[in-house]
């Protein structure tokens, strides 16, 4: 590599040199598209390496355990520019979804170090962190000599920093003064209508504005496309089909999991009247107007029912709408993106998030080595990397929505992505109630749908049992 | 030659030498028996433990509170109901198949033995497999099932994803996988029979029915308790094919012993329910092949009598 060609990339990842710069640059230097990628992913850890010790840990060996996902494939692309930067190597072992986490609770469960750092979602370290699990990454964060000063902590979007942190306190504020930060944001998907266009226009329906108009609108798709169903939600007896669009229309009603009593004490909020006129709504729509076998469907069939054209829309992550709106999809180029707030009465929607997030194992021996892979993955650098070259989305970092490439490359290719999430993101966190019986609870709420559902109980009376049976077990365990 | 006397005081005593080659042969088979026990043991005392991994504080012995709530629990006896639902048809409809078609395959002849061979495919597919492979043949959007379930004239077939059709659909992929299993012990059964009683039924001209409800079946009969206990011990422990085709849903209709226990785990950490429910499922297990093995073995000396 020449001085000039160093120069050229250096100045750019210093933020000297804007991207028409570097584009004209390279074009006059002879440089080819991927010999610049290299160049730039070596000027950005030049750029990293600058002000920090990255070495520290050399020679050392740490193991991750990773979800199948375009992140974890993103990292994996960019893994060699962190062996160059810290001399760390790195080995990883991947796990498709349905398992993964069950994999996670077995090695973290057995105290095991085979692992160092791992993929996981905020609600998973309700579990991991009052179990002594992992480790609270403020004694990192916080510490300047662990931590590099360009990493930058206060650009991730507060409200995923927020949703990241518990105090470990039942129904305690996430991200209060007192939380313990289990996990760093990767990526994160917040949940929003995705819908195919052409379908809308041959059945001459506009995008729906609330839950109202979602299920006439998705009524009306059932009957007049004549094949596909009009809207696509999760149905499995999972923690999975209540947090994406379900719980971010629920919230918008101003609806809650649980009330917070005197000493603290949980009392289950699911049978109030405005929940069960929400869940009478919901039941509905999918009696209606979902997938006939819709009590099996995970977020991988609601994504290739869209992608392959069998469903008019999904209210699910914005992220799944990304993906089956490319690679080799029949519905490929045809599917928009709006943001939902499913109250006519609330002023922005309230969808709830899902945060992919690092995590560092307890158990783990090689801490500090670990920290620094964290530190990396979760690096401007990095995201900024993921998100214009890789299918990196949602980004958790403000700076990289603020990138031109990133933008350009997004509205080029899924027009109405980025404003839909510029409306969403303000009232886009966590909208359940911090609490150790996550899973339990919204199994069993999970269940309940089914039933609903299937007709096999009314939907008052099976909230009315739901909210017993809940408040029964917080009382087993202490909480209610 | 004279003989002489035995001095009293001097007893010459022969000891066997102690045999030591069974109690070799035994260590494997003991060592075994250990590491069996230990997981057994260890389930016994976390059965008895207040033991929720994300609620450490709570640890504590209750001894038997966890069984007790299990009794007072409505779901666990839909657990227990939907388990020995599920064993008892599927083990019986393999049973009835499997019988059928050994009968049928009973002569030696090059044709039997290809389709013998080649009728034992889908219990060489792991089931969870065989599950997924059925989950997409029953999609109602392109499944090849509901295709011809709808040349039939029936439209919405829910098949799993439907409470009143779930068991229904994974006690089907069920009998595709394992009824290849007893057709192969039955068929070796009924090739393995003495010929002489059926010689002489022919030669006396009995009606075939008379001689399979007389002759064959009570013949067969340890062949069939054997088939129906081996497949019983599976059937109630159940897990992949539930898990891999509904999670136990829709709702908690095929909520089995083995998944209820791994969801107790791996969902909600609840180590002490979790274990509590398998020492359940292993005492149900124990009673009913001890009914099993009793039978077997009156069977087993009746054949051998008449013989």
């Amino acid at each position: 590599m020449t001085d000039r060609t160093k120069d050229l990339f250096d100045a750019y990842a210093a933020g000297r040199a804007s991207r028409r710069d570097l584009m004209r640059g390279a074009a006059r230097l002879g440089i080819t598209a991927a010999s610049a990628n290299f160049l730039l992913g070596s000027s950005a850890i030049d750029a990293m390496a600058a002000d920090y010790d990255w070495q520290a840990q050399k020679g050392t060996a740490i193991k991750l355990l990773l979800d199948k996902h375009p992140y974890a494939d993103a990292m994996i692309a960019d893994i060699e520019n962190f062996k160059k930067l810290t001399g760390i190597e790195v080995t990883y072992d991947v796990f498709p979804e349905d398992v993964y986490f069950d994999k996670v609770t077995a090695a973290l469960s057995s105290k095991s170090d085979q692992y160092d750092a791992f993929m996981t979602g905020a609600y998973m370290t309700w579990t991991y962190g009052p179990a002594g699990w992992v480790v609270d990454l403020n004694e990192y964060i916080k510490d300047p000599k662990r931590t590099n000063p360009n990493f930058a902590w206060d650009d991730v979007l507060p409200g995923l920093r927020s949703s990241t942190a518990w105090n470990g306190v039942p129904g305690g504020a996430l991200g209060s003064a007192d939380a313990k930060q289990w996990c760093i944001p990767w990526g994160y998907e917040l949940n929003n209508l995705t819908y195919n266009r052409k379908m809308f226009d041959k059945a001459k329906v506009s995008v729906p504005k609330n839950l109202t108009e979602l299920s006439a609108t998705a009524a009306k798709l059932t009957k007049d496309l004549g094949g596909p169903y009009g809207i696509g939600v999760r149905g499995s007896r999972s923690w999975a089909t209540i947090h994406p669009g379900f719980l971010s229309g629920y919230a918008n009603f101003g609806e809650r999991d649980f009330t917070v009593g005197a000493g603290g004490k949980l009392k289950a909020a699911m049978n109030t009247a405005g929940s069960k006129d929400f869940h009478k709504q919901w039941v509905q729509m999918i009696q209606e107007s979902g997938p006939k076998n819709w009590s099996t469907y995970t977020w991988y069939q609601v994504g290739t029912d869209l992608g392959a054209g069998a469903s008019a829309m999904i209210f699910d992550a914005d992220i799944l709408g990304y993906f089956e709106n490319g690679g080799d999809n029949k519905e490929k180029g045809s599917l928009g993106y709006a943001a939902f707030a499913a109250n006519p009465a609330a002023k922005a929607p309230t969808p709830n998030v899902w945060i992919w997030s690092l995590a560092m194992s307890s158990f783990s021996k090689k801490k500090d080595a670990a920290w620094k892979f964290m530190q990396w993955a979760a690096s401007v650098e990095h995201d900024l990397f993921g998100a214009r070259k890789m299918d990196f989305v949602n980004p958790v970092r403000a700076s990289v929505w603020k990138d031109e490439q990133f933008r350009d490359r997004i509205a080029k290719s899924y027009p109405g992505y980025l404003e839909q999430h510029d409306v969403s993101a303000p009232g886009a966190k966590i909208y359940f109630t911090a609490q150790p019986l996550f899973f339990d609870v919204t199994t069993q709420w999970a269940e309940s749908l089914q039933k609903m559902v299937a007709k096999e109980v009314p939907v008052d009376e099976g909230l009315d049992q739901l909210a017993a049976s809940i408040d029964k077990q917080l009382r087993e365990a202490g909480l209610g | 030659m004279t003989s002489q006397p035995i001095d009293d005081s001097v007893r010459v005593v022969h000891r066997r030498p102690i045999e030591w080659l069974p109690y070799i042969l035994s260590l494997p088979a003991l060592l075994v028996c250990v590491g069996i026990l230990i997981p057994f043991i260890t389930a016994l005392y976390y059965s008895t433990l207040r033991f929720r991994l994300n609620l450490p504080a709570l640890k504590g012995f209750i001894w038997f509170g966890n069984y007790t709530n299990l009794l007072y629990d409505p779901e666990f006896w839909n657990t227990v109901g939907v388990s020995l639902r599920y064993t008892a048809i599927s083990v019986g409809v393999e049973l009835l198949l499997g019988l059928i078609v050994a009968l049928l395959l009973q002569r030696q002849t090059r044709i039997n033995n290809m389709i013998s061979v080649l009728l034992l495919l889908p219990l060489m597919t792991a089931p969870a497999i065989a599950a997924l492979m059925w989950k997409l043949m029953t999609n109602p959007n392109f499944g090849v099932l509901s295709y011809l379930v709808s040349l039939a004239g029936i439209s919405d077939f829910r098949w799993a994803s439907s409470p009143s059709s779930a068991l229904f659909t994974v006690i089907l992929v069920d009998v595709w996988v394992y009824t290849p299993f007893i057709m192969v012990l039955l068929l070796a059964g009924l090739r393995s029979l003495p010929q002489q009683p059926f010689e002489a039924a022919a030669l006396d001209g009995v009606p075939r029915l008379f001689v399979f409800f007389r002759i064959t079946l009570p013949m067969l009969s340890p062949y069939i308790i054997t088939a129906s206990l081996f497949r019983l011990l599976d059937a109630i422990q159940q897990f992949d094919i539930v898990y891999a085709m509904t999670q136990g849903g829709p709702g908690n209709t095929l909520l089995v012993f083995q998944v209820r226990a791994y969801l107790e785990f791996y969902q909600y950490t609840n180590v002490g329910k979790s274990a509590a429910l398998l020492v359940v499922l292993w005492a149900i297990t124990y009673f009913l092949s001890n009914i099993f093995i009793k039978n077997w073995l009156r069977l087993r000396e009746r054949s051998h009598a008449s013989a």
